[in-house]
């Protein structure tokens, strides 16, 4: 008996020292490549010429000057961009969709089941069916390099519109609604002062989703957005690649590149809790 | 009575008035920006519509020409539609291989009792982390990084072991392999989340019971984890297979949109993105994307379908 549990209490050991190493393997998978992004951004274009190291370069406030006031590559002008709409389509996507799933799921109206089953039924259909239309009658009525064409049909999103009715499900009373009205709120103002509140926790998770989607979101802006002035910081990236590489001063080249996932990791870091929180809820789109 | 009932009557209407003000703006805009524009690709697959130079050819109806040109073979035999959709195909498999083995792993590990491992959050927020990163930013730093002058061929070079660089993007294994890898980087993390939830879904009565008949963890997993895992592993599935299909960001970036070497790495969307571009060839994007988006949907329900009846049997 005894020599069972002892058994027992070395293979248990065993296994834990092997599940930590094979985790820690992992993270390391996962920070190395970043960790090497700020090292590179480190090191002026000469030391990147000579032989590797894993030593610090000391140039990286000079990289940055260098990539903030580039002619060719705009960022400063990029990452403007790039927060303008992914600002803007997380507020209408998050707000619209509440507003949505709020009319859908406290109101008794003859079209309820229809919509609600509506919904559900184009939440399937992948967004590239309607790239090619989309794409044609923007350059129709000549809507290209307009950023708010990428804006406003966040008001439009299925998916979210799910997560926020099945929130509002497990979270709102009813009665809650009945009694505001018995105080004589109108309709909107219960919606804006007593449901969105309640909602915060959903709003804010579908929120960060719908900025990182929004920020790193290349396809459809690389299409409609042609004049520098209005490049998005995914653009500029992928343009780097088309640019003469070898002509390009390296340490500015991963400057840019730290430069454009900068925000959404600063984000990343502050809030990781909920925003993992989130993902369970199949909220995240590739 | 009846004009009470005429009054209760009138206010559920005034209220039914509240959600159609409610719902509104989101069905103008689905309208406007989805529902039309999907309408119009389909519409636009049966029709010629193309730029020569200048020159604007079309709109002139083909019926379906326009699919019978993507799937015809040309004169070397490929048909590239299908050759392109075997490349994301052929990545996506060389990427969700061991994105799944891995993350299902994991997720036994870290929702093990029995382990009962430390750090799990932190050890989260990092394997997480990369599917937040821009595609086209990760793409460009794994290019740069794997460069002829980049730092991996330097510290090969260093330690002897390559000769001279090696030109990561010259051929068709290592370029396929690098995409692929980031897309297992991206997307483990993610999905050991959502297979960790599947687990904590599961009764865990079940486990302790198992635990009691003295059941070893790997007939628990076969015989407990897995099968109740299947709904939420063949969703994960799907939705990663449909993401591989709609793979483009880090090939594009990576090939600079040319698919090199000799279009192996250009994949379906690649080729939708290249009939956008200068030629908009609205006619041959439209054929593209609904053939994609039928493939799409046939591959979703054969997924589900054959995993679904393996472990009912």
């Amino acid at each position: 008996m005894n020599n069972t549990n002892k058994k027992a209490r070395i293979s248990l050991i065993i296994s834990r020292i092997l599940a930590y190493g094979f985790v820690i393997f992992l993270c390391f998978m996962c920070l190395f490549c970043f960790i090497l992004l700020i090292l590179m951004a480190s090191k002026s274009n000469s030391q990147m010429q000579g032989a590797f190291n894993f030593r610090w370069g000391g140039h990286f406030m000079e990289n940055l000057s260098n990539a903030w006031n580039d002619f060719s590559i705009n960022i400063p002008v990029g990452m403007v961009n790039s927060f303008i709409v992914a600002m803007s389509s997380s507020l209408l996507t998050t707000y619209f969709s509440a507003l949505t799933a709020y009319g859908v799921h406290v109101y008794n109206f003859k079209l309820k089941n229809f919509i609600f089953t509506f919904i559900m039924a184009i939440m399937m259909i992948p967004s590239q069916v309607s790239a090619v239309g989309f794409i044609q009658l923007a350059y129709k009525f000549g809507l290209t390099n307009k950023l708010w064409l990428l804006i406003i049909p966040s008001i439009a999103a299925p998916v979210v519109f799910f997560y926020m009715k099945q929130y509002l499900e497990s979270v709102l009373p009813l009665e809650m609604v009945e009694a505001a009205r018995i105080d004589g709120s109108n309709e909107f103002r219960i919606f804006n002062e007593i449901v969105l509140p309640i909602m915060k926790p959903a709003v804010a998770v579908q929120m960060i989703f719908s900025f990182v989607s929004s920020w790193n979101n290349f396809f459809m802006p690389a299409l409609l957005l042609t004049k520098e002035k209005y490049k998005t910081v995914p653009i500029m990236i992928a343009n780097l690649r088309s640019a003469d590489y070898s002509k390009f001063d390296q340490g500015k080249v991963f400057m840019f590149i730290l430069l454009a996932i900068l925000p959404v990791m600063v984000v990343y870091t502050i809030l990781s809790k909920s925003i993992i929180k989130g993902v369970t809820s199949g909220s995240v789109k590739g | 009575m009846a004009k009470g009932n005429e009054k209760k009557h009138r206010k559920s209407v005034s209220y039914a008035k509240w959600a159609y003000i409610f719902i509104t703006p989101f069905f103008i805009t689905y309208i406007l920006f989805t529902l039309i524009p999907q309408f119009l690709t389909v519409y636009n697959s049966f029709f010629e519509n193309y730029r020569n130079g200048l020159e604007q050819v079309g709109p002139n109806f083909v019926g379906l020409g326009n699919y019978i040109r993507l799937l015809t073979p040309d004169k070397s035999g490929t048909i590239d539609f299908l050759r392109y959709l075997g490349n994301s195909l052929a990545m996506w498999i060389a990427g969700a291989v061991p994105q799944f083995l891995i993350a299902l792993l994991l997720a036994v590990l870290f929702t093990s009792t029995r382990l009962n491992l430390k750090g799990q959050g932190l050890a989260k927020t990092i394997i997480y982390m990369p599917n937040l990163i821009m595609a086209s930013a990760f793409s460009m730093l794994v290019f740069s990084l794997f460069s002829n002058v980049g730092p991996v061929n330097k510290f090969l070079i260093e330690a002897g072991i390559l000769k001279e660089y090696y030109n990561f993007f010259a051929t068709k294994i290592s370029v396929r392999t690098i995409i692929a890898a980031m897309n297992f980087i991206m997307w483990f993390g993610n999905t050991t989340i959502v297979l960790m939830a599947g687990i904590m879904g599961i009764d865990q009565s079940l486990f302790e019971s198992a635990n009691l008949d003295g059941a070893d963890s790997v007939h628990v997993f076969f015989d407990i984890t897995l099968p109740l895992l299947m709904p939420i592993l063949s969703y994960a599935l799907i939705t990663s297979m449909i993401g591989g299909i709609q793979m483009f960001d880090v090939p594009q970036v990576i090939s600079n949109g040319k698919g090199t070497p000799n279009m192996t790495s250009t994949t379906a969307i690649m080729m939708l993105n290249n009939y956008l571009g200068i030629s908009k060839n609205y006619g041959m994007s439209g054929a593209l994307s609904v053939l994609l988006f039928i493939i799409t949907g046939i591959l979703g329900m054969f997924v589900y379908r054959s995993l679904a009846k393996q472990y009912k049997d």
